[in-house]
């Protein structure tokens, strides 16, 4: 099973600052292995993030995606305690789930 | 012994049945995943994939990259729209090998803004494409690579 992302959803003011970091060693499928075997494709493919349920961003990504990728947005008129879910599926079928809440501004 | 024959005939019969599941949802996540758009090898091609062969050139759109990357496996872009009713993002690096790394649909009161890192795999122009009201709008902006990030 995957591992867990990192989310931080904070707010500023009336927008929350969303920062999801993931951990996928993104495959490309170009590079070769120590026995010059070409390592196949293994990438995330779309990732959904929603807002109390409702969805705020669809990504389709390839694997020009950077491994371990991290995903920045700006959610307008959250509150503290709002609802963050991320889901992302690879080309291989595996998915992650993840949900924060928005912190208040420190 | 023939008992033990069946359970193992209708067991991988199930497994089978899973199989195909599998292939089946493969199969259905890629019709949402733009495949032709992410496997063409031309800009002009990824464009017409998108839907997008004509683009307007818009200040609007403002790129967020080094101008020289010294690891092409990680380049930091944050692109912010400020065009109203911004409905989707794309990222492209024209020299590499696939240009389009990513599409991003905005909804219910996001903003027009997407940061993230990719992988160049040589110097190239990273070019967002914004769709908004159904018009698209590009802007560009070159960053210097040292090392590529595609082997």
């Amino acid at each position: 099973m995957a591992e867990p992302m990192k989310i931080r959803a904070t707010l500023q003011v009336d927008t929350a600052d969303v920062r999801i970091l993931m951990l996928h060693p993104m495959e490309t499928g170009q590079r070769k292995d120590a026995k010059g075997a070409i390592v196949p494709m293994h990438f995330i493919q779309s990732v959904v993030v929603t807002h109390n349920g409702k969805n705020v961003l669809d990504a389709q990504w390839s694997q020009a995606i950077s491994r371990n990728p991290f995903l920045g947005l700006r959610v307008k008129g959250a509150r503290a305690g709002d609802k963050i879910s991320v889901t992302w599926t690879d080309n291989k079928g595996d998915k992650r789930t993840d949900e924060v809440a928005v912190a208040a501004q420190s | 012994m023939n008992q033990l024959r069946r359970t193992f005939l209708k067991l991988s019969g199930a497994a089978l049945a899973v199989g195909a599941g599998l292939l089946k949802s493969g199969a259905a996540l890629a019709a949402t995943w733009n495949k032709a758009a992410f496997e063409s090898k031309a800009v002009a091609d990824a464009l017409k994939n998108l839907g997008a062969p004509n683009l307007i050139e818009s200040k609007d759109i403002t790129i967020t990259a080094p101008d020289i990357a010294e690891n092409g496996a990680v380049v930091p872009i944050a692109v912010t729209s400020k065009i109203p009713n911004t409905q989707s993002i794309s990222i492209i690096a024209e020299k590499n090998p696939f240009p389009l790394s990513s599409t991003f649909d905005i909804a219910n009161g996001a903003e027009g803004y997407v940061s993230t890192r990719i992988k160049m795999g040589e110097t190239s122009n990273v070019r967002a494409v914004v769709k908004a009201d159904g018009k698209f709008y590009t802007a560009a902006k070159e960053v210097k690579i040292t090392i590529g990030g595609c082997g």
